[in-house]
């Protein structure tokens, strides 16, 4: 039973079409490493028992030809699951019960994946580390008080113990591929546009994604093929020729242009990850690709960009928290009373601080200086990516600025943990695809991820090139079960 | 620019986030941190910059005006902290 844990989704689906192992055994073999893995804290709401019964039902009555036929999975708790506690890591949801499905999720469903419950995130998604969920902190596998990163380190975390064979998670600024760069897993955040949004607890509407995490890149192929659908629930969602991406899987990237732009060359960069960046440009070249050194002049723009537009959409999102529809509720002498005890008492304080940064800069008399200036750069740096992409197919950056932190390290100093999102948020900015591949060990052993980054609704590009390097890097997890 | 610690409990009024005095001094600490970060973005010269509204650059699409979902008032009402009678219930709002 322990083998089954080691197989990628691609295998495990492979088996159980084959009849090799049924789904109950490979939900037991999950459910039961789950169990013995409360330490690292991934899940807010386990389904075990729902699960075991779904796979047991699968297995009497079995349907072989879907692309996830008797597979179970732990999904990020952002995304609304019908019947089952979505809190979105706060305490204001702490008790909500959805009366519908996600988008993403229903797709899931609909192509056979069995749910096993739902996995910690940072609070409505706002955080690099995980640590600003109201269930508290997670654990990365990697190493013991090691955060996994965020906002989706507990689907990442999960991820990487085994705890899942593929999760899902979402991506603002950087929140799936910066917690995929910290365990060593393969985290893509899809065009904006490509999964629908519907269901998904917003965060900031103009930059929201859901995308897979997975073990490699042909389960990140698979799972995205899955996800991804036109949906008019969500009026941004976009009706274009989805691929098998999967199917068209290429290892190939002989004469790709790749882009170098030489704006993430940070000052102060790890000596490790420039390394490690020089090694991925070596392997694309190795492969019969060319290397380009390109310039996005705006990138060091991106962050405070970003940080003006995601709290003023969050603020807005968020003002629905008024403990009247559904939630929390604290009491108070009249409404008003009641909607800022109910907000103060039931939003943690990362989550409060962006609130009233948006509420500030969108409020009057500063709406143009900060909301306005920041919609016209995010124009500037789209810019930059549509000026490059006249010459490139593709752009290679690091994921992060640094390998997983310790638990605590950043926690009093908002600005350091936002610097986390250095090389993911600028993609988030134009709207464009991203992958996240593990691309070594630093010198403590710890994971850092490569970045590759495409045009709008090239993902099977970036796929290609993402599955070409991973097998010349072959990337080995070096995880011990210190937690068990 | 500086954020006072009167503009913190404008805003605080603004976001119906009540706040003491500990946590306001806090958030100005913060906030004058994060807005000095975010400052760097004037040394850009956007005058002639059209400002992004929409990223995916589509026409929104249009839909039929119908009713999708009918008789979900117990669903509506399911999650709500205070309900009565099929209405949500708040503190008096009208004396």
């Amino acid at each position: 039973m322990s083998d089954i844990i080691e197989l990628t989704l691609v295998e495990l689906a492979n088996k159980i079409k084959k009849k090799e192992i049924s789904s109950k055994e490979v939900t037991t073999a999950y459910v039961d490493r789950s169990e013995k893995s409360k330490k690292l804290n991934t899940y807010i709401t386990e389904d075990f028992e729902n699960a075991l019964k779904k796979a047991d039902n699968f297995d009497k009555n079995p349907n072989y030809e879907k692309k996830l036929s008797g597979i179970p999975m732990a999904v990020k708790d952002l995304f609304c699951t019908k019947n089952l506690r979505t809190t979105a890591g706060s305490k204001i949801l702490g008790n909500f019960i959805p009366t519908y499905e996600s988008t993403v999720t229903e797709n899931l469903w609909n192509a056979g994946a069995i749910l096993l419950g739902k996995l910690n995130c940072d609070e409505f998604a706002m955080g690099s580390s995980n640590e600003t969920s109201f269930f508290g902190n997670v654990q990365n596998p990697v190493g013991e008080d090691l955060v996994p990163g965020g906002s989706s380190g507990g689907s990442a975390s999960a991820l990487a113990a085994k705890l899942t064979p593929i999760t899902i998670g979402t991506d603002t600024g950087g929140s799936i591929r910066q917690p995929a760069s910290f365990t060593g897993t393969v985290g893509l955040k899809p065009t904006y546009g490509s999964c629908s949004r519907y269901g998904i607890v917003a965060f900031a509407s103009s930059l929201d994604q859901a995308g897979p995490m997975t073990r490699d890149v042909k389960d990140c192929s698979l799972l995205f093929e899955v996800m991804s659908s036109y949906d008019y629930k969500d009026s941004t969602s976009v009706d274009f020729k989805r691929r098998n991406y999967l199917n068209d899987l290429n290892n190939s990237i002989k004469g790709k242009k790749i882009g170098i732009p030489k704006e993430y060359r940070v000052d102060d960069m790890p000596k490790e990850i420039e390394g490690l960046w020089q090694k991925g440009i070596d392997i694309i070249k190795e492969s019969g690709a060319e290397i380009i050194d390109i310039s996005l002049p705006n990138t060091n723009y991106a962050l405070p960009t970003y940080y003006i537009v995601a709290p003023a959409e969050a603020s807005s999102n968020l003002a629905r928290y008024d403990g009247v529809k559904y939630g929390f509720r604290s009491k108070g002498e009249n409404l008003i009373e009641m909607y800022e005890k109910t907000r103060s008492e039931g939003f943690g304080n990362e989550v409060k601080r962006r609130i009233m940064i948006g509420t500030y800069v969108l409020s009057s008399g500063y709406y143009d200086a900060y909301y306005l200036k920041a919609q016209k750069v995010r124009k500037l740096i789209k810019n930059d990516f549509d000026e490059v992409y006249k010459k490139v197919d593709a752009i290679l950056t690091p994921s992060t600025p640094s390998s997983a932190f310790k638990i605590g390290e950043k926690t009093n100093d908002p600005v350091s943990m936002y610097l986390n999102d250095i090389f993911t948020v600028p993609i988030n900015l134009a709207g464009l695809p991203a992958i996240s591949i593990p691309a070594g060990l630093d010198s403590k052993g710890y994971p850092l991820g490569l970045q590759i980054i495409g045009k709008a609704f090239d993902e099977q590009n970036i796929l290609n090139i993402a599955y070409s390097m991973e097998e010349q890097i072959d990337f080995k997890n070096e995880i011990k079960d210190w937690w068990m | 620019m500086g954020i006072d610690l009167k503009t913190v409990k404008h805003i605080s009024k603004l976001s119906r986030i009540s706040i003491d005095d500990e946590k306001a001094k806090k958030l100005e600490a913060d906030l004058n941190s994060i807005f000095s970060f975010i400052e760097k973005l004037n040394e850009l010269e956007t005058q002639q910059v059209e400002p992004l509204s929409s990223i995916a650059e589509t026409t929104l699409q249009l839909r039929k005006d119908e009713i999708k979902s009918t008789n979900i008032r117990d669903q509506i009402l399911k999650n709500s902290p205070e309900e009565s009678k099929d209405f949500f219930v708040v503190p008096k709002v009208v004396e």
